[in-house]
């Protein structure tokens, strides 16, 4: 499959890793390509070490085998990190992008990354709360996600995302504001070690 | 509140697309039980009820059992009825599947295939539709959400044929596919109500003008020829879900057959499989054809009514043929789809060395690797002759299992 990016996403239940997901997927799908978006087939509770994936391709895709060596992986809950082994099948040129308060040089070692191996880090929860009000550090991470691997027209894919929060919450207007400022300060505060 | 659904490209999960294809068709009547993972088709259609979008009568039910039953009833009233299920719900609809098709219902039931209690898992297999193969139903399997949002708007068209008048399962893979967003064409709701038109019972309870029984008792002096004629609508489905298939591909440009043939043209070994794992194997396929290897596939849609001879025309030609299997034989001449693909084999003067693999027990992965070691072994087998087969422990491999 050339030119195919598989995501893995992890999350405790209910911080929304499906919902990541669904949402990449989503933007993806309106900007033209081609995509899956699917959860970790698995009983799904409260706080449990939880997982979903994106396939993203020009081409349509049609393989439906599990994500195993995904070239991008978010992490949505710093504590997973040593409780799950988040860099599993990550390629040597592969990219991990994280939710903590903390630079990325100091997960580089933790991680034991290789060179090429790039880790991002941006404080996503502090940035739901001051946005949102709310610790859903999804949405901010979907906007470092976009910004760091340049997949998609990250205006329109705001654009898009905005459009659609419209929808769904017609009768909370803060929500979808506060949404699309921690999509565009994810992308902004975002950084590499 | 109506929202109009139109031609576009949408991103929906299986089940979403089930459902969606459900509030087109706009049923008379659906009876709803919940179980995972088809739960949330009759979840996302009640909503519809909810919202008036749709003019159903939801009957909310304690069982599958009574699932069925109630659709049985409503469809035998002359209502157009619909419900969903999935593993144990399908294994307690059990006796009420042989009266659905031996009735001539035209009752049409999205099946996400999960595997079966003991032990417990709810992941795929096919294990729970595979059961109910001799229910006298019409098995159709989808690869992905688009042919369940296009096989369910078919399965109407094909079920109320008054050539057909049985009962159709639309058989999804389970979490993979249920739960899985992918792009999906929808149609107008113009289109799908002018496609599968109005429903016209050719015999109804709750015309009194025309009085019928329904359900008589039937004994040693005509059972025998009711169930022998019971087997030709049963056949005879195959050129109703080939028209109805080729008029969808003329009207909406994605046209379905009995099953698609990949790449088997000028193959020289293929692959049978069922569902998703068909998707995954393309893939495989492609990169095959790359290296110069004559690899194809059959993806079989249709597996009731059984297209044996369309099947065996198309595969009689190979040098070596493995059949997937997604279910477990128990101690029969291996799985299903394999007993019934070599069988219908068997009358050929010229025919491949056939293979049998069971995977994806429980929802267990099927990768690249695996479905590349099968086409590896069949190159073998083509090469050097079929392997001995001492025991029928022997007839099965099984792919991706600790032993």
């Amino acid at each position: 499959m050339p030119n195919m990016m598989e995501i893995r996403w992890h999350g405790r239940g209910g911080q929304g890793a499906k919902t990541a997901a669904l949402l990449v997927g989503d933007a993806v799908l309106s900007q033209g390509k081609h995509m899956q978006a699917f959860p970790e087939y698995g009983p799904e509770r409260m706080g449990a070490p939880v997982q979903s994936f994106n396939r993203i391709s020009d081409a349509p895709i049609t393989l439906h085998c599990h994500v195993t060596n995904p070239s991008v992986v978010v992490v949505l809950d710093p504590t997973l990190i040593g409780a799950t082994d988040v860099t599993a099948g990550l390629p040597n040129d592969g990219i991990i992008i994280i939710n903590t308060d903390r630079p990325a040089s100091d997960f580089r070692e933790k991680l034991g990354l290789e060179n090429g191996q790039k880790v991002y880090t941006v404080d996503a929860s502090k940035i739901a709360r001051e946005t949102i009000g709310r610790d859903i550090p999804n949405t901010p991470m979907l906007g470092a996600l976009i910004r760091v691997t340049g997949m998609l027209d990250f205006d329109a894919m705001l654009e898009d995302t905005r459009h659609k929060l419209e929808k769904k919450f017609r009768s909370k207007p803060g929500v979808v504001e506060g949404n699309v400022q921690a999509i565009q300060r994810a992308a902004q505060e975002v950084k590499s070690d | 509140m109506s929202t109009k659904v139109v031609r576009e490209r949408i991103a929906l999960t299986g089940n979403e697309a089930a459902a969606l294809a459900m509030k087109q068709i706009n049923p008379d009547v659906c009876a709803a039980y919940p179980i995972t993972p088809a739960t949330e088709i009759m979840q996302i259609f009640a909503q519809y009820v909810a919202d008036g979008q749709v003019n159903t009568e939801l009957v909310t039910v304690e069982s599958e059992h009574s699932a069925m039953s109630a659709t049985i009833g409503a469809a035998a009233a002359g209502a157009r009825s619909m419900t969903a299920t999935s593993s144990q719900g399908l294994a307690l609809m059990w006796e009420m599947l042989y009266i659905a098709s031996g009735l001539r219902l035209p009752i049409v039931m999205p099946m996400v295939n999960r595997a079966l209690s003991a032990p417990i898992n709810i992941h795929c297999d096919h294990s729970d539709s595979m059961g109910a193969r001799d229910a006298g139903w019409i098995h159709i399997f989808c690869e992905n959400g688009q042919e369940v949002y296009d096989s369910t708007i078919q399965a109407i068209r094909i079920s109320e044929h008054p050539d057909v008048l049985l009962p159709s399962m639309v058989n999804f893979d389970g979490f993979i596919i249920s739960h899985a967003m992918e792009p999906v064409n929808t149609l107008d709701d113009e289109d799908v109500k002018r496609f599968i038109g109005p429903y016209r019972p050719t015999y109804q309870l709750l015309d009194v003008d025309h009085p019928i029984t329904v359900g008589a008792i039937d004994l040693t002096d005509y059972y025998f020829e009711h169930k022998r004629a019971q087997v030709e609508p049963t056949f005879g489905a195959w050129k109703i879900i080939e028209q109805v298939g080729e008029e969808f591909g003329r009207k909406f440009g994605r046209k379905y057959g009995l099953f698609e043939d990949y790449r088997l043209d000028d193959a020289e070994i293929a692959i049978v499989v069922l569902g998703s794992t068909a998707g995954t194997a393309k893939v495989v396929i492609d990169q095959l054809r790359a290296k110069g290897v004559k690899a194809g596939m059959l993806k079989l849609r249709i597996f009731r009514p059984f297209p044996h001879k369309q099947i065996a025309e198309a595969l009689s030609g190979m040098k070596a043929v493995a059949v997937l299997d997604r279910s477990e034989g128990m101690a029969s001449m291996g799985g299903p789809v394999f007993a019934e693909i070599r069988s219908a084999l068997y009358d050929y003067d010229k025919r491949p060395i056939t293979v049998n693999y069971v995977y994806g027990l429980g929802g267990r992965d099927i990768t690249l690797a695996h479905i590349n070691s099968v086409y590896g072994d069949l190159q073998r087998f083509a090469a050097e002759g079929k392997p001995t087969v001492d025991s029928i422990s022997d007839l099965v491999t099984y792919l991706g299992v600790r032993e």
